[in-house]
C-alpha cells in the first residue's frame, strides 16, 4: 500500500480536510449551467400559478370577479380567500406567533398583497388571466410611518380588534404588536443621570430586502394514488416547512416530502412560509396535478420578506476619559401588515440584545416596540443572525457619536472599551455569555495593516486642502469592530414554532471506504458539500473527495432546522464532527480487533489507527471500513454509520475588525471605496478560500445596503423600488477590491472550535461603509445621517453643512 | 413579467415593414434591439397585437464615414458605435457617450435608431444627437422626409415620427478639426439612466450643449450654446439651468438634480475645452 511511504503531512494533505482551500465541488455543475433549481423542474401535466396582487396599500376588497379570467382557454381555477376558507387555509400562522392572510380576506394591508391565485395550463395563460380578474377595492387611509401608526385611529388589523394580549405580551394600541424589554431600566437610567457625558442619537437602519438572484418558488405535487405530497421549493428550512405544511394542511407528516433542490441564494428571504406555497399545495390537492409557482423579481421585492426597518433611539453614557458606563436603546420596529419576522419564538426582536457589541458595558437597557404599518411583512435576518446587523450598526454608530461628543479618536475609544481577552467567557449586561474573543489583538492588527496613523494624517491634509479650495473630495475612514451572535441555538431557549433549534448529521461509510453524509441544513451557495466533507475528512481520515454530501430531502436527511443565522457550521457542523467521532470510536474497536490488541492500545493517526508504540502496525480507515462490512466482529454490529443530533450548549460569537477608506465628491454625492480591509475571526477555519468568498460576497451586500439599496414607499404606500433599476444590486463594476485577513480564536464549546462566518461581512460591512461617510463629514459638523448613503443623500449632507457655497 | 400575446413579423425590407404598420395601424410597433420595448411589454405598459422586427432589414444597417457627414443606419448597435474606429476618429463624442449607456449586454443588442426613436427622456442618444445637430431620416407610406434632432422631440414618448413611419438613418455633420467634445454623465450604477448628463462641443467660435434626463425631452439650448461660444461658461450654465425642468424621482429631488446638472455641464465644458484645438 503506497500510503506507508507517505509522510504524515502528505497524508493530511491528501484528505483535503479542515484548513485546506479545497475547491468548491458544487461549482462544477453551477459553472456549466447544470444546476437544478426549482424553475428547472418539469413534470407531466404541470400547471402554473400566478397571483393577482393589490395595487393599494390599504383597501377593502369589495368583490372579486373571476368570470373574464375563467373564460380564457387553459385557465383551470381562480382561488380567492372564499375558496380557501372552508379548508381553514385563507390565513396561515407566521413564524412570529401572528397570522397572515394567504389571500386577501376582506381587505389588503400592503401593496402587492396576494388577492387571488390563478391556476392555468402554462405561465403565459396564467399571467393573461391574472390581468383579467376584476377586483373592486375601496381605499382606506394608509399608514407608512410606525410612529404615526402608534397614534392613529386607523385600525390596520381588524382581525385583532380588542385583543390586548399578543404572542409576546400586552399590546398598547391597536397597531402595536409587542414590547420586548431586556436589561435593567432603572439602573441604566441612573447611570445616564450621573454620567460625565451622555450622547444621544436616533439611528435608523432602513428597510431593505435580501433579493436573492433566484426568487422564491415551489412545485407542489399531490399524488392522489399514494396520498403523498411532494413539495419542491426554495426553502432554507425544508424540515420545518414539512412540519408547518402538515400542521396547517392536516396531511400526515409522513405523507409529505419536502425537497429543496439547488437554491440560488437565500439570505433569509427563503426562511418563511409564503402564500404561494399554500396556494400551490391547495391547487395540487384540488386538481391532482403538479402546480408550479415562481414569483418574478417585482413580486419578490414587493411581497416577500424584507429586512431591517428599525428606528433605534440610543443613549450612551461615559466618563470624561471615555470609559462607557451605560447603554440605553429604544427601538421602534416597523413590521408591516403582519408580524412575519423569522426569529426564535422567545425573541420577538431577535438577538437585538447583542447591541452592547464588543464593549464592556456594565449597565444596559433595551426595549423594542413592534408596530403594524401598511408595508409588506417580513423582518428577516438578511445575511445575519436575527437582528444582529441592526444591533451592530446601532452600537457602531453610537460609538462614533460618543467619540464626537468626547472629541476623541474613535479607534482609541473602541480600544479602551473592548472586552478584554481575560474576561471571556463574558457575561453581557443584556444577558449573553460571549464564548471567546481577543478583540485588542484583532484591532491592533487591523489598524497596523491599513496604517491608521498615516490615513489620519492624509485625512488632515485633505481637510486643509478642501478648506483651501484645492479639492472637492473628502476622505472618510470607516471603522468597525463587530461581535456577532450566531449558531442558534440551544434548545433550552431557541425554538421556531416549538421546534428546538438543534441540527443533525448522518454519516454512512461505504465498504470501499467512501461515504455519504446527510444534514438537516441546506446550502444556498455557502458550499456545504465542500466544507462539511472537509470536517468529516479530518475527523475520520477519509479524503473529502470521497465523501458525498446531501441535504434538502426530508425523506432522506435527518431532521434539522435549516440554514440561516450562520447556524450551519456552529450547529450542523458540530453534529457532523460528533457523528464522525462516533464512527471513529467504532472504527477504533474494529481496528483493535483486527490488530489483535486492546481498544485502548491503538491510537489515531491522521487516517488510521496504529498500535501504540508500534506505528508500523496499523489499519487505515479504508481497511477498517471494509472490515466493518465483511467480518463478524465479536460484540459489534456490522456496518459503519452514525447519526448525531447536536444541541449546542451556547451560541458562538464571531467577531472582526473592518476598515473602509472612502473618497466622497461633495458636489455630486458620488463615492468611491479606495480600500476595504476585513479581518474576521470565525474561530477554526475550515476552508480559507470559502471564507474569503463569503467575506467578498457579504461585504458587497453590505456595500449595497449602506450605499443605496432600499425598499422605499411613498406616502400612499406605493413601493418605489420594485425593480433592479432602482433597487441597488452592485455589479462587478461597483464592487471594490477587498483585503481579507484573520485571527483565530476558537470557540471553546464547539467540537471543532468553529464559529461561522457567512454573515459577518454583512454585519461588519454596513457600519464600516456608513461610518466612512460620517467620518468624512465629521470635521465639518456631521453627527448622524441616515442610510442609505446614495448620491443625493450624501449631497444633502454636504448641502446642509453649507459646502455648496 | 410576462408580456401579453402578440404576432411576430420579420420583414426583409423597409417597404414591407411599412406595409405591415399600415395594415395594423396603432396595433403594430416596430422592434429593434428590444431593450426599451421589451421591458415595457413585460410590465404590460406597452401592449400591441403585432411586433415588426427590423433585424432582417439590411438597408437599416451600416456606418458610413464621409468627410462632411457621418451616416448611421438605424439598426447599428451601440456596440458597433463603440468599436468603429473610423467613427471614433470622426466624432469621438459618440463612442464616449455610448460607453456610458447601460452595460455591455444591453449595448450588444440596443440600437442607435431605437435609442433615438424611443422618446424616453432617459435615453442618452437624443441629447447627444441634438448636440451634434443630427438629422433623422424617416420613411413612411408617403415617402421619405428628414427631421432635425433638435425638432424631433415633443414630450416623453412623443416625437415628430408618425406611427406608420420608420426611422431609417441618422446623418451627422462631422465637426471640424479643433472642436472639443465631451460627454459627462452621473448615474447611480452601471446600467442606470442619467441623474444628469451633458453633451458639449466647443471650438472654432462655435458651441453646442445639450442635456439628458432633466426634462420630458432632451434639452438643447440655443442661448446656452451661444454663451459658451462666447466663452461665457457661467452664462452657459445659467441658461441651461433655465431650460431644464427636472422632476423628483428615486435619483433625488429637483434641487439636487439641478445642482448635479450644473456640475455635469461644467465638467463637460472643461473637458471639451481642454480638447479643443
Ligand atoms: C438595463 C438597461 C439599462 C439601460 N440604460 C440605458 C442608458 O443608460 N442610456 C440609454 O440611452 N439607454 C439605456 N437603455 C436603453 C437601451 O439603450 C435601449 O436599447 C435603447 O433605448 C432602445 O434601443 P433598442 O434598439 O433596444 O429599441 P427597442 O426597444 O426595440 O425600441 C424602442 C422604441 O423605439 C421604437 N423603434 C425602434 N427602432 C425604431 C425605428 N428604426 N424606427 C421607428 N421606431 C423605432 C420601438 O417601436 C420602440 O417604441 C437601457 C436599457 C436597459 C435594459
Amino acid at each position: 500500500m503506497n500510503d506507508q511511504t507517505l509522510t504524515p503531512e502528505e497524508r493530511v494533505a491528501n484528505l483535503k480536510g479542515m484548513g485546506s482551500s479545497r475547491k468548491r465541488v458544487e461549482d462544477v455543475r453551477f459553472t456549466q449551467g447544470k444546476g437544478n433549481y426549482v424553475d428547472d423542474i418539469k413534470m407531466d401535466g404541470m400547471l402554473f400559478g400566478a397571483f393577482v396582487r393589490s395595487p393599494y396599500a390599504h383597501a377593502r376588497v369589495v368583490s372579486v370577479n373571476k368570470e373574464a379570467a375563467m373564460a380564457i382557454p387553459g385557465v383551470v381555477a381562480v382561488l380567492t380567500a372564499e375558496d380557501l376558507a372552508p379548508l381553514g387555509l385563507h390565513w396561515m400562522p407566521t413564524l412570529a406567533g401572528d397570522k397572515q392572510m394567504v389571500l386577501a380576506d376582506g381587505k389588503v394591508l400592503f401593496q402587492g398583497q396576494e388577492v387571488a391565485y390563478v391556476v392555468a395550463e402554462n405561465r403565459y395563460v396564467a399571467a393573461d388571466a391574472a390581468e383579467l380578474v376584476e377586483v373592486d377595492y375601496e381605499e382606506l387611509p394608509v399608514l407608512t410611518d410606525p410612529f404615526e401608526a402608534l397614534k392613529s385611529d386607523v385600525v390596520l388589523r381588524e382581525d385583532l380588534a380588542g385583543q390586548t394580549e399578543g404572542a409576546h405580551g400586552p399590546r398598547k394600541h391597536h397597531n402595536h404588536i409587542f414590547t420586548w424589554e431586556q436589561g435593567d431600566k432603572d439602573a441604566t437610567e441612573a447611570v445616564l443621570g450621573e454620567a460625565d457625558v451622555v450622547a444621544e442619537e436616533m439611528v435608523y437602519y432602513h428597510r431593505t430586502h435580501p433579493c436573492p438572484l433566484e426568487t422564491c418558488g415551489c412545485v407542489a405535487s399531490m399524488d392522489k394514488v399514494t396520498g403523498k405530497l411532494t413539495l419542491y421549493g426554495t426553502f432554507q428550512a425544508p424540515h420545518a416547512i414539512r412540519t408547518v405544511v402538515s400542521l396547517i394542511s392536516g396531511l400526515a407528516e409522513h405523507n409529505i416530502r419536502v425537497i429543496s433542490p439547488d437554491i440560488g441564494g437565500g439570505f433569509g428571504n427563503k426562511v418563511g412560509a409564503y402564500a404561494g406555497y399554500v396556494c400551490s399545495v391547495v391547487a395540487s390537492i384540488v386538481t391532482g396535478q403538479p402546480v408550479k409557482w415562481v414569483e418574478n423579481r417585482m413580486e419578490n421585492l414587493m411581497s416577500t420578506a424584507f429586512a431591517r426597518d428599525y428606528w433605534m433611539q440610543g443613549k450612551i453614557a461615559a466618563t470624561k476619559d471615555g470609559k462607557i458606563t451605560g447603554l440605553w436603546c429604544h427601538t421602534t420596529a416597523d413590521h408591516g401588515g403582519f408580524d412575519a419576522c423569522a426569529d426564535p419564538t422567545k425573541f420577538p426582536a431577535g438577538f437585538m440584545n447583542i447591541c452592547t457589541g464588543s464593549y464592556d458595558i456594565p449597565t444596559a437597557y433595551l426595549a423594542v416596540d413592534g408596530v403594524y404599518t401598511n408595508k409588506a411583512p417580513g423582518g428577516v435576518a438578511y445575511r445575519c443572525s436575527f437582528r444582529v446587523t441592526e444591533a451592530a450598526y446601532f452600537i457602531e454608530r453610537m460609538i462614533e457619536v460618543l467619540a464626537i461628543k468626547l472629541n476623541m479618536d474613535a479607534a482609541e475609544l473602541r480600544r479602551i472599551n473592548f472586552i478584554r481577552k481575560d474576561q471571556f467567557p463574558y457575561q453581557s449586561a443584556l444577558g449573553w455569555e460571549y464564548d471567546s474573543g481577543d478583540y485588542h489583538t484583532a484591532w491592533d492588527k487591523a489598524l497596523k495593516a491599513v496604517d491608521y496613523e498615516g490615513l489620519r494624517a492624509e485625512q488632515a491634509q485633505r481637510i486643509e486642502d478642501f478648506k483651501a479650495g484645492k479639492t472637492r473630495k473628502l476622505l472618510g475612514i470607516g471603522l468597525t469592530h463587530f461581535t456577532e451572535i450566531v449558531g442558534a441555538g440551544p434548545v433550552k431557549n431557541c425554538d421556531i414554532l416549538g421546534l428546538g433549534m438543534f441540527d443533525s448529521c448522518e454519516i454512512r461509510i461505504h465498504p470501499t471506504g467512501s461515504a455519504i453524509a446527510r444534514l438537516g441544513t441546506i446550502s444556498q451557495g455557502q458550499g456545504h458539500a465542500t466544507t462539511f466533507a472537509q470536517i468529516i475528512a479530518s475527523e475520520i481520515g477519509l479524503p473529502a473527495d470521497d465523501i458525498t454530501l446531501e441535504e434538502g430531502d426530508t425523506d432522506t436527511a435527518p431532521y434539522g432546522l435549516g440554514t440561516y443565522g450562520s447556524r450551519s457550521t456552529p450547529v450542523a457542523g458540530a453534529a457532523t464532527a460528533m457523528a464522525a467521532r462516533k464512527i471513529r470510536a467504532k472504527a477504533q474497536m474494529i481496528a483493535a480487533y483486527l490488530l489483535e490488541v486492546h481498544d485502548n492500545d491503538v491510537e489515531w493517526d491522521v487516517d488510521r489507527f496504529s498500535v501504540k508504540g508500534a506505528p508500523e502496525r496499523f489499519k487505515t480507515m479504508k481497511e477498517i471500513a471494509f472490515a466493518a462490512y465483511n467480518q463478524a466482529i465479536p460484540g459489534l454490529e456490522p456496518g459503519l454509520e452514525a447519526v448525531s443530533y447536536y444541541d449546542p450548549p451556547n451560541m458562538t460569537y464571531p467577531f472582526g475588525a473592518y476598515i473602509c477608506v472612502m473618497e466622497i465628491d461633495v458636489d455630486t454625492g458620488e463615492w468611491d471605496v479606495r480600500q476595504f480591509y476585513a479581518l474576521d475571526d470565525c474561530g477554526t477555519r475550515i476552508n480559507p478560500m470559502i471564507i474569503e468568498g463569503q467575506v467578498h460576497g457579504g461585504v458587497t451586500e453590505a456595500l449595497a445596503i449602506a450605499m443605496g439599496q432600499e425598499i422605499a414607499y411613498d406616502e400612499m404606500g406605493n413601493m418605489k423600488t420594485a425593480t433592479l433599476m432602482d433597487f441597488f444590486l452592485p455589479t462587478a463594476w461597483e464592487t471594490p477590491n477587498y483585503t481579507t485577513d484573520h485571527t483565530v480564536t476558537p470557540s471553546p464549546h464547539h467540537p471543532i472550535g468553529a464559529k461561522g462566518v457567512g454573515e459577518s461581512p454583512n454585519v461588519g460591512g454596513v457600519p464600516a461603509f456608513s461610518n466612512a461617510v460620517h467620518d468624512a463629514f465629521r470635521p465639518f459638523g456631521l453627527v448622524q445621517s441616515h442610510m442609505p448613503h446614495d448620491h443625493w443623500r450624501i449631497w444633502k449632507i454636504a448641502n446642509g453643512l453649507g459646502m455648496h457655497g | 413579467m410576462i408580456p401579453a400575446g402578440f404576432e411576430y413579423h420579420r420583414p426583409g425590407d423597409i417597404a414591407s415593414a411599412i406595409g405591415i404598420l399600415q395594415e395594423h395601424g396603432d396595433e403594430a410597433r416596430v422592434i429593434a434591439g428590444g431593450h426599451s420595448l421589451i421591458p415595457m411589454m413585460k410590465l404590460r405598459m406597452a401592449e400591441m397585437g403585432h411586433l415588426v422586427d427590423l433585424q432582417a432589414i439590411e438597408e437599416l444597417k451600416g456606418i458610413e464615414v464621409g468627410s462632411d457627414t457621418v451616416t448611421l443606419g438605424a439598426m447599428v448597435t451601440q456596440q458597433e458605435l463603440i468599436t468603429h474606429d473610423g467613427l471614433a476618429s470622426a466624432i469621438p463624442l459618440i463612442r464616449e457617450a455610448a460607453l456610458q449607456i447601460a452595460d455591455p449586454q444591453v449595448r450588444y443588442v440596443g440600437t442607435v435608431g431605437g435609442n433615438v426613436a424611443n422618446g424616453d427622456p432617459g435615453n442618452d442618444m437624443p441629447g447627444l444627437m441634438q448636440c451634434l445637430n443630427a438629422t433623422f431620416e424617416l420613411s413612411g407610406p408617403d415617402g421619405r422626409r428628414s427631421v432635425a434632432a433638435r425638432e424631433f422631440y415633443e414630450a416623453a414618448y412623443f416625437t415628430a415620427r408618425d406611427d406608420e413611419e420608420i426611422l431609417t438613418r441618422i446623418s451627422i455633420p462631422v465637426p471640424g478639426a479643433g472642436v472639443g467634445q465631451a460627454y459627462e454623465k452621473q448615474k447611480r450604477k452601471i446600467g442606470d439612466y442619467a441623474t444628469a448628463a451633458a453633451a458639449v462641443m466647443v471650438g472654432n467660435g462655435h458651441a453646442s450643449v445639450a442635456m439628458t434626463n432633466l426634462a420630458d425631452t432632451p434639452v438643447w439650448s440655443d442661448s446656452a450654446s451661444n454663451a459658451l461660444a462666447d466663452g461665457d461658461v457661467s452664462g452657459c450654465v445659467a441658461a441651461m439651468l433655465e431650460a431644464i425642468d427636472p422632476v423628483a424621482d428615486n435619483r433625488g429631488p429637483v434641487e439636487f438634480k439641478k445642482h448635479v446638472a450644473a456640475v455635469m455641464l461644467r465638467r463637460a465644458i472643461e473637458r471639451a475645452q481642454s480638447r479643443a484645438g
